[in-house]
């Protein structure tokens, strides 16, 4: 469980973070919606020490990371897996080096062969169990954000952070790579949290559902909740995106609305 | 200017806390030094053969007078070579191809999360990636600046006996002629102190590079114009040092 604490974050005068407090439950999709600017990747960079907050405290699992000695924060980052927006994948390292790249890196203990077998279970487990010697600019940005996905699992990591995993996809491939997520989470139960603004995602895999707005957390629940939620700016997010227009538009017509849409396969949707 | 340097100091700091094993940094001080040392052989060769080339050609144009033995010539190119132009002009030559690289690297390293990645792992990225092309140029430039002192001698060797400025046996005669042991290893200090500025403020540009590919540009073309300026400072406070 990761647990945000009053985290507050300014540049130049400009109040990004206004004290955000919230809890990331362990083996679940923890998505934190929002628009443009509001502050989400900031409150990542928090979370994974990217940025140090001005003020506010962050906990994984009980330790304190904020603030506290280099060694224990370490210990916590080797637990962290994270898939970047742009992926971050290594140029000049081919598919399979960067998967095992952290295991070269944080398990030195792990003999090669050892490595090996992790690098191919991770790359058969995002569906690239073929493009191991490919580089990274060989392939697509659908190929790139599942080689990051296995980058990040490779160590067995306890908490898996996403900055907006959907985005540069189109939506057949955004959904796929946020049913792989969906997966990962509950088949290793790690403790997930996605920066999102897409409510595709929320529909797909949102456990529990963090909204900001303007530097302030506004709103949290489940996605079975989102759609009844009373909060005016929520409610125009939801409802200016077009997924959820046209689910208002399947409402009118049949039975079930966006829980029905949701719950087809991806081939009918 | 201080606000700068200070955090320049920090950054070199922050490289040699939690540094990697030491088996990581050799593989990646090796891998490194075949990007900045082998890589750039090619352009030390041509540059210095023709340093020394035009070198002998110049001074044989201007010794006119027939009390000055033509073996002058080749003891001016010698000290020339050894003092300055084998270490100072390798140096800039480097300072443009692996000082740009380097701040080029980074800086795409940088812009496109891969040192964030580096970060979130919980690997130093400053002791990861830049210690190990600091001690490569460390290693490298002294082996480019012996090989650039021998091309260089052989340049001008070429160009006096070709152009028929003078006889093989008076330029030998002059390059032997005083030699100073202690020049060559003013010249591999000189090359030693080169390495650390060009590997290090370039590393510095790239490493804080922000932004987009406009400012990776930026951060290497800075990498290069600081890079000069510092090995032209050094050169004068060493030469006025240990001369």
């Amino acid at each position: 469980m990761i647990e945000v604490h009053n985290i507050q974050k300014a540049f130049d005068g400009n109040q990004v973070l206004k004290g955000i407090t919230c809890t990331f439950a362990s083996g679940q999709c923890n998505l934190v919606l929002g628009g443009s600017g509001t502050g989400k990747s900031v409150l990542l960079q928090c979370i994974v020490g990217l940025m140090k907050p001005d003020i506010g405290s962050i906990t994984f699992d009980g330790t304190t990371f904020t603030n506290n000695k280099v060694q224990i924060r370490q210990e916590i980052r080797r637990k962290i897996g994270m898939l970047f927006q742009g992926s971050a994948l290594f140029d000049s390292m081919t598919v399979f080096e960067n998967t095992e790249f952290p295991l070269k890196m944080l398990t030195p203990d792990m003999s090669r062969e050892e490595r090996r077998d992790r690098v191919e279970f991770c790359l058969k487990r995002v569906g690239l169990e073929n493009a191991g010697n490919k580089m990274p600019s060989e392939i697509s940005g659908g190929m790139k954000k599942r080689v990051g996905i296995a980058r990040a699992i490779a160590p067995n990591c306890t908490y898996l952070f996403c900055d907006e995993p959907n985005s540069g996809l189109d939506p057949a491939t955004s959904i796929k790579i946020d049913e792989l997520i969906y997966e990962i989470t509950h088949e290793y139960n790690i403790t997930t949290v996605v920066i999102t603004h897409d409510m595709n995602s929320v529909v797909e895999i949102g456990d529990h559902i963090i909204f900001m707005h303007k530097g302030l957390k506004l709103w949290d629940g489940t996605k079975d909740e989102i759609l009844g939620a009373k909060v005016p700016e929520l409610r125009e997010f939801i409802f200016s995106s077009s997924l959820v227009r046209a689910a208002k538009k399947v409402d009118d017509a049949t039975e079930g609305g966006l829980e029905a849409l949701a719950s087809e396969p991806l081939s009918e949707v | 200017m201080v606000k700068t340097f200070g955090e320049f100091i920090l950054f070199l700091q922050s490289m040699l806390t939690r540094t990697e094993r030491v088996k990581i940094l050799w593989q990646r001080t090796l891998d490194e030094a075949i990007l900045i040392g082998i890589d750039s052989i090619f352009i030390v060769m041509i540059v210095s053969a023709f340093i020394g080339a035009v070198t002998c050609v110049q001074i044989a144009y201007n010794l006119t007078n027939p009390l000055i033995p033509k073996s002058t010539i080749g003891y001016m190119v010698r000290e020339m070579t050894i003092l300055e132009l084998a270490p100072t002009i390798t140096s800039i030559v480097l300072a443009g191809k692996v000082g740009s690289s380097i701040a080029g690297g980074l800086g795409t390293m940088r812009i496109t999360e891969q040192v964030d990645a580096l970060e979130v792992m919980g690997i130093n990225s400053a002791s990861y990636l830049v210690l190990p092309k600091i001690l490569a140029a460390l290693l490298m430039f002294p082996l480019l600046v012996i090989l650039a002192m021998g091309l260089s001698i052989l340049g001008g060797y070429l160009a006096g006996t070709l152009s028929g400025a003078m006889s093989a046996s008076e330029y030998v005669e002059g390059i032997r002629t005083d030699f100073i042991p202690y020049n060559i290893a003013f010249a591999l200090i000189k090359s030693v102190i080169f390495a650390f500025l060009v590997s290090a403020i370039s590393a510095y540009k790239g490493y804080f590079t922000k932004g987009g590919a406009l400012e990776v540009g930026a951060a290497s073309t800075g990498a290069v114009t600081n890079s000069i300026i510092a090995i032209l400072l050094a050169d004068y406070v060493l030469a006025a040092v240990l001369l």
